[in-house]
């Protein structure tokens, strides 16, 4: 049953996160006063990239083909580790959250090599910005992984979250801090305003867009799907841990279903304040992006100093 | 250009790939069989000898190898007569003193036993003494598989040298001895015998570095080497000082009796990690690193790096955690304080350089800093009493020695195929390798994924292990320590982004996009099996250490155990499949199972979507922004790629940027040069030379060149001697 559950999440996982995509988007553009695209827009696009032909750039090598594949491997695998419904997955002690980290710079170290790969100034450029970006997120994040591991004890997250669920609902000062935090470095590494645009192509903004510029047909599904599911990675590891409350600790239909509503409501709720923050800001330069993600490096920090001064002992 | 290719396209480039290699190992094999046959004997030779004689043949193992050390050094003297003698001799020696020793090491370290010998040798009344137990083996597994991989690489490494004007027979002697003078320290058991151990392996590379010495500047490196090396010996010489002049003898086993106070417990302690920090490379003591190993021969760069550098970590842990005993926890904190500063300050230098041999050296600094993270974690527990997290720390650096060890050694032996191919060093004349090498780019691009601390390869599990033994902190009772030491963990992170955007950049221009430079396209698709053998066997390691990490673990326990009496919390066993270092509530990592899991999902995708209506795949010129005809010049170049980091992080390094326009021709071109240097320089070196040339200046003032003076002062120093004595 364990098990049926824990594919049954993988593939709810996989399967609802350009769900998640056409909510954002559709929010947004009811905040702009704009006629928005169906919710299902997004599963019409990835349905489309892989009806369509394949262009591959001639002087690209095998990395550039293995690479979308690996990313959407990684990204499918990462969906094992983070708890969506319930607790108690047998899969999710196959791994910690550092090692969901460290699977996750796996997928970027390919995408940038897939992006010097092509030989081109723009994939270079997407490159090397993705990767400066990611080595200064990195730290922030795992600051924040820190905080929640000395707090709870463990850096197994389905552990983590089930000692927080058999807490009382308390407001832990040091988890508030780092709850921001996180959700900086999720604004950061799943290519959101204000540091990066997924919807521009103006060569001298693009970031992630630009590594990806030369990938088409189911490359490029592939490529945008995992993007998809990252951003909604991100988003329920923010949720799911911050806000543990209607995770199954059962397996039985009600639980589950209970499950299925706590983090539907969580994650479109989530969807507002992202689109909130989008709409309000404008995309930073691409130097500003260091100073944000000092600050969540810093929010974090705050977390752990606060965890390690006022709630122990 | 609009040729249609059907689909599995990288699948069949392997397909042939692997059918190409196969053909040319057959061939190559055959023509190696007596070779091949003699090296199968020896293996056989020595596991009889085990099965025969049982664990005992631990340390003859370990001598053995020292002496096929010796003798492949001292074949070397009739090399300049007989150059193929190194090819045939010299390096299959080595080989076999790898499989000795690799053998000897393995039983050592999995054993909790210890096995003396007295050689008689040495001082009238200090004769040799010699140990082997679970540490020294340890490292002697260390120094062997690396060993193995150079010697199967440097026959045809070296063909290069044998027409040159250098002298095969001296790198022949200088490599053997270096190998023997490594391979002795692990061995010494009393200060005398380590310290000429020591020398030996100084001076021995100190030859293999001034080796190409006709350019000026390799000659400076060289000096700064041998200079360097010879003051750390100096402080560990005073470190070992202390210890026998409070105790009762030279040997490790009277020094580690010696009852020391506080203040000189701290003293030597200083002086021991200034001694082998130096050697070590730990910042800022690491200037000669990046100068000494880039002008090495390659093969000879992958021992300094992957191996000479944890002989120094060795001794630092013999010293520290063996003689020492009682550590405090201040010393624990400089040693964290060390090791995070040299992990950042390295892996910041080694992203801007463009020389790929110096940026290696540079992350060889980082890493050694992480090794020192973990060593500073461990010493912190280990005096705060909490002894079962430090082995957790202890045994994180120890894992991160040897896999530091094959990775480097891995990726500078790549560095050295693409020199010899291709003549060229500097990554920005590189690019479009992974065509013309097709296999090296394979275990170069394991080598740089290992390297960035990415799962599932080995650098992973040892930085997953460190995080682990620091996230533990809040058993520690000092707030201030319990803060600080995440930071150190933060700082690790930051590390390990670095290094893969770092190593990204290394296979992406090296490898990827198209060359650069004429030679660099004109490389022929010629990748000699000896080659690619060496290399494999160490990129296998790294995919074997980071998918099976659990037994590893256990043997390291094992190290920790000998080493300090305990190994880790009782609920970390937990089968062979499993990670498990605290319990399994706390953090657990399956590695075997997450690969399979990847490579399912990798598989499901592949078969789900590729089936998919769409198999063909149309080859296309890359986008162009529509103006046509894109050169390689437009590619993004290392500098480029390093730019943002540059910026960002502009206080750790002196950058000099310079932009000429050429007077004659204005508009036809810019000169565009940059040079980042290492700030430490300037912060640190300089006002230490600047102060010894002042001292020197005074000194300088008692030589008259009088000969008369000079016996006087001999005259009136023995006078004061022997008051002093009697």
């Amino acid at each position: 049953m364990a098990w049926l559950v824990n594919v049954l999440q993988i593939v709810l996982f996989v399967a609802a996160s350009p769900l998640l995509v056409g909510w954002i988007k559709k929010l947004k553009c009811w905040s702009q006063n704009r006629r928005a695209p169906s919710i299902l827009q997004p599963y019409r696009d990835l349905a489309k990239l892989l009806r369509k032909e394949t262009v591959v750039p001639e002087r690209a090598s095998w990395v550039f083909r293995l690479s979308p594949y690996l990313i959407f491997a990684v990204a499918v695998l990462a969906c094992a580790i983070v708890p969506l419904l319930a607790v108690h997955l047998p899969t999710a002690a196959l791994a910690d959250v550092i090692v969901l980290v460290g699977f996750l710079a796996l997928a970027r170290f390919f995408q940038a090599l897939a992006g010097l790969d092509v030989g081109t100034a723009f994939g270079g450029m997407g490159s090397s910005r993705e990767m400066t970006i990611a080595s200064l997120a990195e730290p922030a994040m795992l600051m924040v992984v820190f905080t929640l591991a000395v707090s709870m004890g463990t850096t197994n997250l389905a552990s983590a979250i089930e000692t927080l669920l058999h807490q009382l609902p308390l407001i832990r000062p040091s988890f508030v801090f780092a709850a921001l935090g996180l959700a900086l470095v999720a604004v950061a590494e799943t290519g959101r305003i204000p540091v990066d645009n997924p919807a521009t192509h103006l060569e001298l903004t693009m970031i992630h867009e630009a590594m990806i510029l030369e990938y088409s047909g189911h490359h490029l599904a592939l490529i945008e799907w995992a993007a998809q599911i990252r951003l909604m990675l991100y988003g329920a590891l923010l949720v799911n841990v911050f806000l543990p409350w209607g995770l199954a600790e059962s397996f039985d239909p009600s639980s589950l279903g209970l499950g299925l509503l706590a983090i539907a409501v969580k994650l479109g709720g989530l969807a507002g304040l992202l689109v909130l923050v989008e709409i309000l800001l404008a995309k930073m330069r691409l130097f500003r992006a260091p100073q944000f993600l000092g600050f969540a490096y810093l929010l974090a920090l705050v977390g752990m100093l606060i965890h390690v001064i006022l709630e122990v002992g | 250009m609009m040729t249609p290719r059907f689909s599995l396209g990288f699948l069949q480039d392997s397909k042939l790939l692997l059918e190409a290699w196969l053909g040319a190992g057959l061939g190559r094999l055959r023509q190696r069989s007596r070779f091949i046959a003699a090296t199968l004997g020896w293996i056989g030779l020595l596991l009889l000898a085990l099965l025969l004689l049982g664990r005992q043949v631990a340390l003859p193992f370990c001598l053995l190898s020292v002496a096929l050390a010796l003798t492949s050094g001292l074949t070397g003297l009739w090399a300049d007569k007989y150059p193929q003698l190194v090819a045939q001799v010299c390096f299959p020696l080595l080989l076999w003193s790898g499989i000795a020793g690799l053998t000897g090491g393995l039983i050592a370290a999995t054993g909790q036993f210890s096995q003396e010998i007295t050689l008689p040798f040495g001082l009238p009344w200090l004769s040799w003494h010699l140990t082997l137990d679970a540490l020294s083996g340890f490292f002697f597994i260390v120094v062997s598989a690396v060993l193995l991989a150079v010697a199967l690489f440097g026959p045809q490494y070296v063909r290069e040298y044998e027409s040159g004007p250098y002298s095969p027979g001296l790198l022949a002697l200088a490599t053997g001895l270096f190998v023997a003078g490594m391979q002795s320290v692990l061995l010494a058991a009393d200060a005398f015998f380590f310290m000429i151990a020591w020398e030996l392996m100084s001076v021995a590379s100190y030859f293999l570095v001034a080796y190409t010495h006709e350019k000026a500047e390799n000659r400076q490196a060289s000096f700064l080497y041998l200079l360097m090396a010879e003051v750390g010996a100096l402080f560990i010489i005073l470190a070992f000082g202390v210890l026998v002049g409070f105790g009762e003898g030279f040997t490790f086993a009277k020094m580690k009796a010696t009852e020391l106070s506080l203040a000189w417990a701290a003293v030597a302690f200083t002086l021991g990690l200034i001694g082998f920090g130096m050697k070590a490379g730990l910042v800022p003591l690491h200037a000669w690193l990046p100068e000494a190993h880039p002008v090495a021969p390659s093969h000879i760069s992958a021992l300094m790096s992957g191996v000479m550098l944890k002989v120094a970590v060795y001794g630092f842990i013999r010293f520290s955690f063996d003689l020492l005993g009682e550590l405090h926890w201040g010393e624990g904190l400089a040693v964290l304080v060390a090791g995070s500063f040299s992990a950042v300050f390295g892996i910041l230098l080694a992203f801007q350089q463009t020389n790929l041999k110096r940026l290696l050296a540079y992350s060889s600094v980082e890493n050694i800093g992480i090794i020192f993270t973990g060593l500073g974690l461990s010493i912190l527990f280990y005096s705060e009493h909490k002894e079962t997290l430090g082995a957790i720390g202890l045994i994180a650096a120890l894992y991160h020695t040897l896999n530091h060890a094959l990775f480097k050694s891995l990726l500078f032996l790549g560095a050295g195929a693409i020199l010899q191919r291709s003549h060229e060093s500097n990554l920005e004349r590189m690019g479009g390798l992974i065509s013309r090498m097709p296999v090296t780019a394979v275990l170069f691009l394991i080598g740089c994924l290992s390297i960035s601390a990415l799962p599932p390869f080995n650098g992973f599990v040892s930085e997953w292990l460190t995080y682990q033994a620091a996230l533990q902190v809040s058993v520690l009772d000092s707030g201030v320590l319990r803060s600080f030491v995440p930071m150190t963990a933060a700082l690790l992170a930051l590390t390990g982004g670095l290094a893969a955007a770092c190593f990204a950049k290394v296979f992406g221009v090296a490898f990827l996009g198209v060359p650069r430079s004429h030679h660099v396209q004109r490389v022929r698709r010629l990748e000699p099996l000896s080659v690619l053998v060496g290399m494999s066997w160490l990129a296998g390691l790294c995919l074997v250490l980071g998918i099976l990490p659990a037994s590893m673990l256990r043997l390291l326990e094992g190290v920790a155990i000998s080493l300090t009496g305990v190994g880790l919390p009782s609920s970390a066993s937990h089968g062979w499949l499993w990670l498990v270092p605290v319990a399994p509530e706390t953090a657990s990592y399956a590695a075997l199972w997450v690969f399979l899991a990847l490579g399912l999902a990798w598989i499901l995708a592949f078969r789900l979507l590729y089936r998919n209506g769409n198999r063909a795949e149309r080859l296309a010129y890359p986008w162009d922004c529509g103006f046509g005809n894109l050169t390689p010049r437009m590619q993004y170049s290392a500098t480029a790629f390093a730019m943002p980091i540059r910026r960002i992080f502009a206080g750790a390094f002196v950058v000099r940027e310079e932009v000429e326009e050429p007077a004659l021709d204005p508009g036809r071109g810019l000169r565009y040069r940059l040079h980042v240097d290492d700030r430490l320089w300037g912060m640190f070196y300089e006002p230490v030379a600047y102060a010894l040339r002042f001292g020197v200046r005074y000194v300088g003032r008692i030589q008259m060149g009088n000969i008369r003076v000079y016996l006087g002062y001999s005259f009136f120093t023995l006078i004061f001697l022997l008051w002093v004595t009697s």
